[in-house]
C-alpha cells in the first residue's frame, strides 16, 4: 500500500518565503501567501505505527509537522488557497532525497524495500491570492524542467474534492525484453547516413538516436565488417560512435587541416609542450601532460597537482541544473581518476550567458510547443548545480567567472575544473603512472547503471535541435560520489588493491573500458554483471550509459576480496564485470552470448583521417568612430554596472570556498569585497607553498582577429596569476576551445589561427599547456516566437586557465589599496585599443584593432614584478584586463575603501583620448600600490621596463582622474562607484 | 603527559574531517579518523578517547534536514556509546555539520542532563542560500572549550545555519548559560561591511553547549580560521606588520578552541 508523507515547516520556512519573493517578482503581485509541502510518496506497506517512527525520522519536531494519507484517507489543507502545484521527479530521473529517505528507513526500521517498492520526493507549494489557472500553469513551468520533472495542478476546491494530491508513483515501467539486434550496412550511401545522423532504426521505424558519424565513417565501419564477415550488433555500433566521437576522440583537433598534417593539436597545443620543456631542462615541472585524465605538474618534492577543466554546454541548455552539477562532479572525477588517484583540492567554475534580465523567448521546434528555458533560469540553473555539487562534495570553490554575451542564448557555456594533489609515490610506485595487466579483474564502483545520459557524447557532438535527445540529462549524485572518492583517495590507492583506474564519463562503460584494455591490450566484459537502477535495460544501453558516480578500475585478482570488503565498509557498490585480457579485442557478452568482438585496435585507431580545409573570412570593421563623452563619470557608473564588470559576489559567498582549510587568496578581496581574477589556495597544510589559479578570455575579439584573441587570453591569464605573486617560470596552461559550426571552412579558419597563437605565446611565455578540452558544435537551431527558424551560434570562444605555484603564501598580493598615501603606478603602455572593448560593447560601436600581445616585453616585466613581490615591496596589484584602466583602478579603491587620485598625463602608449585611456584593453598592464618608503627599491627592480608613477591613494573617498591634458576628467565618489558595482545582481 | 586521544568522525559526506585533525595535532592533540562504520563493526570504541569530534560536512547531502540522517545513524547503531561518553568527564565537539548532529542527536542542549531529545533545530539562513563568510563572536559560557576567549572571530559556511528553538527553552537556555556563542558586530563584520547575524539566527545565537560545557556544538569553523592566512584582512595586517618592521603571526583565532580541549586534560 502507497502511503503519502507531508512534512512541513510550523514556523517562518525561508524557502517558501523566498519563493514568494521570487514571484512576486516575476509578476504575480496578487499572490498573498505561499506554503511549501515536502513531499516522500512510500510505495511500500507499513503499520500507523511504523508510518509514525517513519516520519519522526524524516522531520524535526521543533519546527516541522506532518500529514499521512493513504489512498483510503483523505487529507484537509490548513488554510485555505488558490492552487497547488507539486513538483516531483520523472521515472528514473536520480532522486537522491529519496535516496536518504530510504536509507533512513532502512536503517531504522531494520527493513529491506525489495526491487518493486520504492518512495519517491516531491515538492507540493499552496498558493494563496488571486491567481488564475493560466497562472498556476505558468508558476508550475517556472518551478520545474519538463524533461526531468513533473508537475501537477489542483485548484482549491479540486484538492478538497479529492482529498488531497494524487498518489503517483514514478516507476520505471520497460517491459520490453533485452536483445541485440543485427545492423544491415549493406545499405545505399543514402540509409548509411541516415543511420549515423539519427541513429539505428527501431522495428516501429523510429530512430534511436544520433551516433554523430558521418558517411566517411559509416563506410570505414562497412568495410571492417565486411571483412569480419558478419552484420555488427547494435551493441557495435553504438561503441564505435562513442568511441569515435568528436567528444571523444578530437576528431577536428586530430585531422589534417589544410598544410598541418598532423593536425592542430599535435602542431600547435601537444607540440608548445613538447617545446618548452626541452627548453627548461631540469627546471621542466610537468610531469604527467595530455595522458591522463588530468595534467600535473610538480608541487614539491613530495606531491603532484593536477588541472583539468571541462566543458558540459550541450546538458546544461536541456538542464542547468543536472547539466552544472553533473558537469562539476564528473570533472572531480577527473581528478580522482588521474593517476592512481588524485584528492580534489579546489574547483573551478565558469559560465557564459546571455542577459538574465532579457527573455528572448526560442523553441525547438517549429510548432513552438518545446520551449528553451529563459535565460534566467538557465542562469539560476547552472549557478546552483555548481553550488550543490562542489558543496556537497567538501571541494573549496576559490576561482570562477561569468561572462555575459547575448550570443550564448541558444547554448550556454558551462565549464568546470577540478585541481587535484596526490603524492608523487605510494609505496615507491609512482603515483602517476598505472597500468591494467591481464588477468586483472574490471571493476565497476559507485553508482548505478540507468537510462539516464545515453547519448551524451554523441549528442556534444552534433549542433542542438528538436531531436536533442532527452535522455541525454542526467542528475549528479554528490553524496554517493564523495563515498566513492573517500574510499578510493584516502583509502584503496594507498594500500595499492588496484592497478589502473580511469572516469565513466563520455560513452560511459564503453569508453573507459576501451580506454583502460589499451594498457592491457583486449578486455571481456559480462554486460548482464553490471548492476542497474532498474530492470530492462537493453545491452545497447548499459554500455553507453553515462549514469553518474561511477569508475572501472583494474583489481588484480588476489585483491578482490580485500576491496570489496573495504568498499562495503564504506557504503559504495563495486561489482566485477569482466576481465582485462591480452587478446587485443574488445569482447562483450551479454548473458553469454557474444554481443561486441571488435579489434581494439580498430576501435581506436580505426577512424579514418578527414581533409580539413578552412576559409579565411576576417570581417572587416570600420575603424573606431565614437564621441568622447562629456561626462566620463557617468560612463564609470554604466560600466560598473554592466554585466561583465559587476559583482557576482552572491556566487562566491554561495560558493564555499573555504574549506578543507587551504584558503589563502579568494574569490572577494580586500574590505570592499571585489571578485578577483585569481585565487590562491594551500593544499598542503603542513608547507608554505600555495597554487595559483586564475582565467582569461575574450570572446568579443574572436570576429575581428581571432590570433590576437588568443594571444590576448594567453596573456591575461599569465599575467593575472603573475599580478597575484606567481612565479612566471612555474605557470601552466589549459585550454579549452568552445567553437561553433565546426563544420564551416571560415570557423575553422579562425580555430586554426586562435590555435596557433596558442603555440606561439606558450613557447614565448614558457607556460606549457598541461590538459585540454575542446567542444566543437555549440550552435542551436531552432525557432523564435513567430515560428521563423534561427540559428543562434557562441562567439568562438577559448578560454584559458593557468594554474602556478608558489614557494610562500605569504609573499602574495591582494588587489585592494592598503594605506592612504601608498604610490600608485600603471604598468605596461596603454594604446588605442578598444575594438569590441566592454567600453565599445556598452556604445555599441566597433573598431578594428584589438590588443596585439608583445610577449618578450611582457615577460620581462612580469619577472621583475616576481621580484619585487618577493621583496615585499608590492602593497597591492591588480592584472588590468576587461574594462581597462578605469575600472582596475576602482576595484582597487572600493576594495581597500580607499580613494584614488590619478593622472593619466605622462602614461606611456599612444593612446590620444581620456575615455580611451580609460577604457583601452591594451595587454601586458598591471596596476600597483607602493609603500612610499619603497619607491627607489621598487624602481630599481622595475628598472628597464615600461612603467609611471601616476598618482596615490587618499583617505578621501573619491576616484580622481587627472586626463592626458592634465584638467580633471574623472571625480567620483566611492560609495557612489561601490553602489554601481553592486548593483546589477543585488537581488540575485 | 599522554596527549589526549580525539576520535574524529568521517563518512557519508562529512568532509572537513582532515583540516579538525590537524588542528587538534596542532593544539598537541593525537587525533584519529574513524569512519562511522568501522565504529559500527566494533574496530574502534569510543571509550578509548577523550574527546569526540563530528566535522563539518554534507552528510547525506543535508536531505531530510541537515544532520538528520547522520543522527539517525548514529541513534541505531551507537547510541549508548554515545551516552555513555558525553556523561563522562569528557569533550565533545560538533561543528557546523557536526553542529547539526550534535542538536539532532540531543547531546546539546540535554537539559537536566536529559541527553537524547531534541530541543533546536537549525533551520534554512533566512536568504534561504548557502553562505561563506566571516562572523565576529561573543563567549558567554564557562565551556572548558571556550576557555579565555571573550570574543573572537571565525569564519561560517552553511545552508542550514538558523537557530530555532521554543521560547521556553530559549529562556532555559539563556539561564543556564548554555548559549555559548552569539553574532555581535565585530572587528570582521566591521572589516567587511556585513550584518553580525549571518543566517537570522533566534538571539543572535552561533553555538549551544549542554549544562556542563563539555558538549559543544557551534556553526562557526574554527579550523577554518586557524591560521593568519585564514583572516579575511591578512593581506592588509601583513602590510602594515612588514612596515613596523614586525614579523607575520601564523595562528589564527580558531585554533584557541583545540587548545583548550587539550589543557582541559592536563
Amino acid at each position: 500500500m502507497t502511503t503519502r508523507i507531508g512534512i512541513l515547516s510550523i514556523g517562518f520556512d525561508a524557502r517558501a518565503q523566498t519563493s514568494l519573493k521570487k514571484l512576486q517578482n516575476l509578476g504575480y503581485k496578487d499572490i498573498t501567501d505561499l506554503w511549501i509541502i515536502d513531499g516522500y510518496t512510500v510505495d511500500k506497506s507499513f503499520s500507523q505505527k511504523e508510518l509514525e517512527q517513519i516520519t519522526s525520522k524524516l522531520s524535526n519536531p521543533v519546527t516541522q509537522e506532518y500529514i499521512l494519507r493513504t489512498a483510503k484517507t483523505r487529507v484537509k489543507p490548513k488554510k485555505k488557497f488558490a492552487y497547488v502545484i507539486e513538483i516531483g521527479f520523472l521515472p528514473g530521473v536520480t532522486d537522491n532525497i529519496s535516496h536518504t529517505a530510504k536509507e533512513i528507513i532502512e536503517d531504522g526500521l531494520k527493513v529491506k524495500f525489495t526491487e518493486s517498492e520504492g518512495i519517491y520526493s516531491s515538492q507540493i507549494t499552496f498558493l494563496e491570492g488571486k491567481l488564475s489557472r493560466k497562472d498556476a500553469e505558468q508558476i508550475a513551468f517556472s518551478m520545474h524542467n519538463p524533461l526531468i520533472q513533473r508537475s501537477h495542478i489542483k485548484s482549491y476546491s479540486e484538492f478538497i474534492t479529492d482529498g488531497g494530491m494524487d498518489v503517483i508513483t514514478p516507476k520505471v515501467k520497460i517491459v520490453k525484453k533485452p536483445q541485440v539486434d543485427l545492423v544491415d550496412l549493406n545499405v545505399s550511401d543514402e540509409e548509411l547516413t541516415n543511420i549515423g545522423k539519427s541513429g539505428i532504426k527501431n522495428k516501429d521505424g523510429s530512430r534511436r538516436g544520433p551516433l554523430a558519424l558521418d558517411l566517411t565513417y559509416m563506410k570505414t565501419v562497412q568495410k571492417y565488417f565486411k571483412k569480419e564477415g558478419r552484420k555488427p550488433t547494435d551493441i557495435e555500433l553504438e561503441s564505435l560512435a562513442q568511441t569515435w566521437s568528436e567528444h571523444c576522440k578530437h576528431t577536428i583537433f586530430a585531422d589534417p587541416i589544410d598544410e598541418i598534417k598532423d593536425g592542430l593539436y599535435k602542431t600547435y597545443i601537444k607540440k608548445a609542450t613538447e617545446v618548452i620543456r626541452k627548453k627548461k631542462g631540469k627546471d621542466d615541472f610537468c610531469v604527467s601532460v595530455f595522458t591522463d585524465n588530468s595534467g600535473a605538474i610538480a608541487f614539491d618534492d613530495k606531491h603532484l597537482i593536477t588541472h583539468k577543466v571541462e566543458t558540459h554546454n550541450s546538458p546544461s541548455a536541456l538542464d542547468p541544473f543536472g547539466g552544472a552539477i553533473t558537469g562539476i562532479v564528473g570533472v572531480n572525477r577527473d581528478t580522482i581518476g588521474f593517476g592512481m588517484g588524485a584528492k580534489p583540492v579546489a574547483n573551478f567554475y565558469g559560465f557564459c550567458l546571455a542577459d538574465p534580465r532579457v527573455d528572448t523567448p526560442l523553441f525547438r521546434d517549429p510548432e513552438l510547443s518545446n520551449k528553451m528555458l529563459s535565460s534566467r533560469r538557465i542562469m539560476d540553473g547552472v549557478i546552483d548545480g555548481v553550488n550543490a555539487g562542489g558543496n556537497q562534495s567538501g571541494i573549496p570553490t576559490p576561482q570562477g567567472f561569468v561572462y555575459f554575451d547575448e550570443r550564448y542564448r541558444g547554448k550556454p557555456l558551462v565549464f568546470a575544473g577540478t585541481v587535484g594533489l596526490i603524492p608523487r609515490k605510494i609505496k615507491n610506485k609512482l603515483s602517476h603512472l598505472k597500468k591494467a595487466l591481464p588477468g586483472d579483474l574490471i571493476v565497476m564502483i559507485g553508482g548505478r547503471v540507468g537510462k539516464d545520459g545515453i547519448h551524451g557524447a554523441t549528442f556534444s557532438s552534433e549542433i542542438m535541435d528538436s531531436n536533442s535527445p532527452a535522455a541525454a540529462v542526467q542528475i549528479g549524485d554528490p553524496i554517493t560520489q564523495k563515498k566513492l572518492s573517500d574510499a578510493i583517495v584516502k583509502e584503496a590507492r594507498d594500500l595499492l588493491l588496484y592497478n589502473s583506474i580511469t572516469d565513466d564519463g563520455a560513452g560511459g562503460l564503453s569508453c573507459s573500458i576501451a580506454e583502460m584494455a589499451k594498457e592491457s591490450n583486449g578486455c571481456v566484459i559480462d554486460l548482464e554483471k553490471a548492476p542497474l537502477k532498474y530492470a530492462g535495460l537493453e545491452p545497447w544501453e548499459i554500455w553507453i550509459s553515462e549514469s553518474q558516480e561511477r569508475m572501472t578500475l583494474a583489481v588484480p585478482k588476489k585483491n578482490w576480496k580485500k576491496l570489496e570488503s573495504l568498499m562495503t565498509k564504506r557504503g559504495v557498490e563495486a561489482t566485477v564485470i569482466g576481465e582485462f585480457t591480452k587478446s587485443g579485442r574488445c569482447v562483450v557478452n551479454y548473458n553469454t552470448k557474444t554481443v561486441v568482438d571488435i579489434d581494439l585496435d580498430f576501435l581506436h585507431y580505426g577512424l579514418p583521417k578527414r581533409q580539413l580545409v578552412t576559409k579565411e573570412s576576417r570581417i572587416k570593421k570600420q575603424e573606431l568612430r565614437i564621441k568622447e563623452p562629456k561626462n566620463l563619470n557617468q560612463t564609470l557608473t554604466e560600466m560598473l554596472s554592466r554585466l561583465n564588470m559587476s559583482s557576482f559576489e552572491f556566487i562566491s559567498q554561495q560558493y564555499d570556498h573555504i574549506v578543507q582549510g587551504n584558503f589563502v587568496l579568494g574569490p572577494l578581496q580586500g574590505r570592499g569585497r571585489i571578485n578577483s581574477d585569481s585565487s590562491i589556495i594551500r593544499p598542503v597544510l603542513s608547507s608554505s607553498k600555495g597554487v595559483v589559479l586564475s582565467q582569461a578570455l575574450y570572446p568579443r575579439y574572436s570576429e575581428i582577429d581571432p590570433y590576437l584573441m588568443s594571444a590576448c587570453a594567453i596573456d591575461t591569464a599569465i599575467r593575472n596569476a603573475v599580478a597575484t605573486g606567481a612565479d612566471p617560470d612555474r605557470i601552466a596552461l589549459l585550454d579549452n576551445f568552445c567553437w561553433c559550426s565546426s563544420n564551416e571552412p571560415e570557423r575553422l579558419s579562425q580555430l586554426k589561427q586562435a590555435a596557433k597563437a596558442c603555440y606561439d605565446f606558450a613557447v614565448s611565455y614558457g607556460t606549457p599547456f598541461i590538459s585540454g578540452k575542446d567542444s566543437m558544435f555549440n550552435d542551436f537551431k531552432g525557432y523564435d516566437k513567430n515560428g521563423e527558424a534561427i540559428q543562434i551560434s557562441v562567439p568562438p570562444t577559448l578560454l584559458i586557465s593557468s594554474i602556478g605555484i608558489i614557494d610562500d603564501i605569504t609573499k602574495t598580493v591582494s588587489l585592494d589599496a592598503k594605506i592612504e598615501g601608498d604610490l600608485v603606478y600603471l604598468l605596461g603602455d596603454t594604446n588605442n585599443e578598444l575594438s569590441e572593448s566592454e567600453y565599445l560593447a556598452m556604445n555599441n560601436a566597433t573598431g578594428s584593432k584589438v590588443p596585439v600581445v608583445d610577449s618578450d616585453r611582457n615577460k620581462k616585466m612580469y619577472h621583475a614584478f616576481y621580484k619585487a613581490v618577493q621583496k615585499n615591496l608590492i602593497a597591492s596589484s591588480i592584472s588590468i584586463g576587461r574594462g581597462g584602466l578605469a575600472i582596475a583602478l576602482t576595484k582597487k579603491a572600493i576594495g581597500g575603501g580607499l580613494g584614488i587620485n590619478i593622472s593619466l598625463k605622462e602614461i606611456t602608449g599612444n593612446v590620444s583620448r581620456d575615455d580611451f585611456a580609460l577604457y583601452s584593453e591594451s595587454q601586458g598592464r598591471m596596476l600597483v600600490t607602493i609603500e612610499p618608503n619603497n619607491k627607489i627599491n621598487f624602481e630599481k627592480a622595475m628598472n628597464g621596463n615600461k612603467f609611471k608613477l601616476i598618482g596615490k591613494i587618499t583617505k578621501e573617498q573619491i576616484i580622481r582622474v587627472n586626463g592626458l591634458e592634465g584638467n580633471e576628467v574623472l571625480n567620483v565618489r566611492l560609495e557612489d562607484a561601490a553602489k554601481a558595482y553592486r548593483k546589477t545582481f543585488k537581488d540575485y | 603527559m599522554n596527549k589526549p586521544k580525539v576520535l574524529i568522525f568521517s563518512g557519508y559526506g562529512l568532509n572537513s574531517e582532515e583540516e579538525t585533525a590537524y588542528g587538534f595535532e596542532l593544539a598537541g592533540a593525537a587525533p584519529d579518523i574513524v569512519h562511522i562504520n568501522d565504529i559500527v563493526d566494533g574496530k574502534y570504541k569510543l571509550d578509548n578517547y577523550q574527546i569526540l569530534s563530528f566535522p563539518g560536512g554534507f552528510a547525506y547531502g543535508d536531505d531530510t534536514g541537515a544532520g538528520n540522517a547522520y543522527a539517525n545513524k548514529i541513534k541505531n547503531h551507537l547510541w549508548d556509546a554515545v551516552n555513555r561518553f558525553v556523561k563522562k568527564d569528557k569533550l565533545v565537539i560538533g561543528i557546523c555539520n557536526g553542529c547539526q548532529i550534535v542538536n539532532n542527536l540531543g547531546l546539546v542542549p540535554a537539559f537536566s542532563g536529559d541527553f537524547g531529545d531534541r530541543k533546536v533545530a537549525l533551520s534554512n539562513n533566512d536568504s534561504a542560500r548557502f553562505i561563506t563568510r566571516w562572523v565576529d563572536l561573543k563567549v558567554n559560557s564557562n565551556s572548558p572549550w571556550l576557555s579565555g576567549i571573550e570574543t573572537l572571530s571565525l569564519p561560517i559556511a552553511h545552508g542550514e545555519g538558523k537557530f530555532i528553538t521554543s521560547d521556553e527553552d530559549l529562556t532555559k537556555l539563556q539561564k543556564n548559560n548554555q548559549i555559548a556563542l552569539q553574532y555581535i558586530k565585530g572587528e570582521m563584520s566591521t572589516y567587511l561591511d556585513l550584518p553580525a547575524n549571518p543566517n537570522g539566527s533566534t538571539d543572535e545565537i552561533a553555538g549551544i553547549t549542554d549544562e556542563t560545557g563539555r558538549v559543544l556544538g557551534l556553526m562557526p569553523h574554527p579550523e577554518r580560521g586557524m591560521f593568519f592566512n585564514q583572516l579575511p584582512n591578512w593581506q592588509l595586517t601583513k602590510e602594515q606588520l612588514v612596515r613596523q618592521g614586525k614579523k607575520l603571526p601564523t595562528e589564527g583565532p580558531g585554533l584557541q578552541i583545540f587548545k583548550n580541549a587539550v589543557k582541559y586534560f592536563k
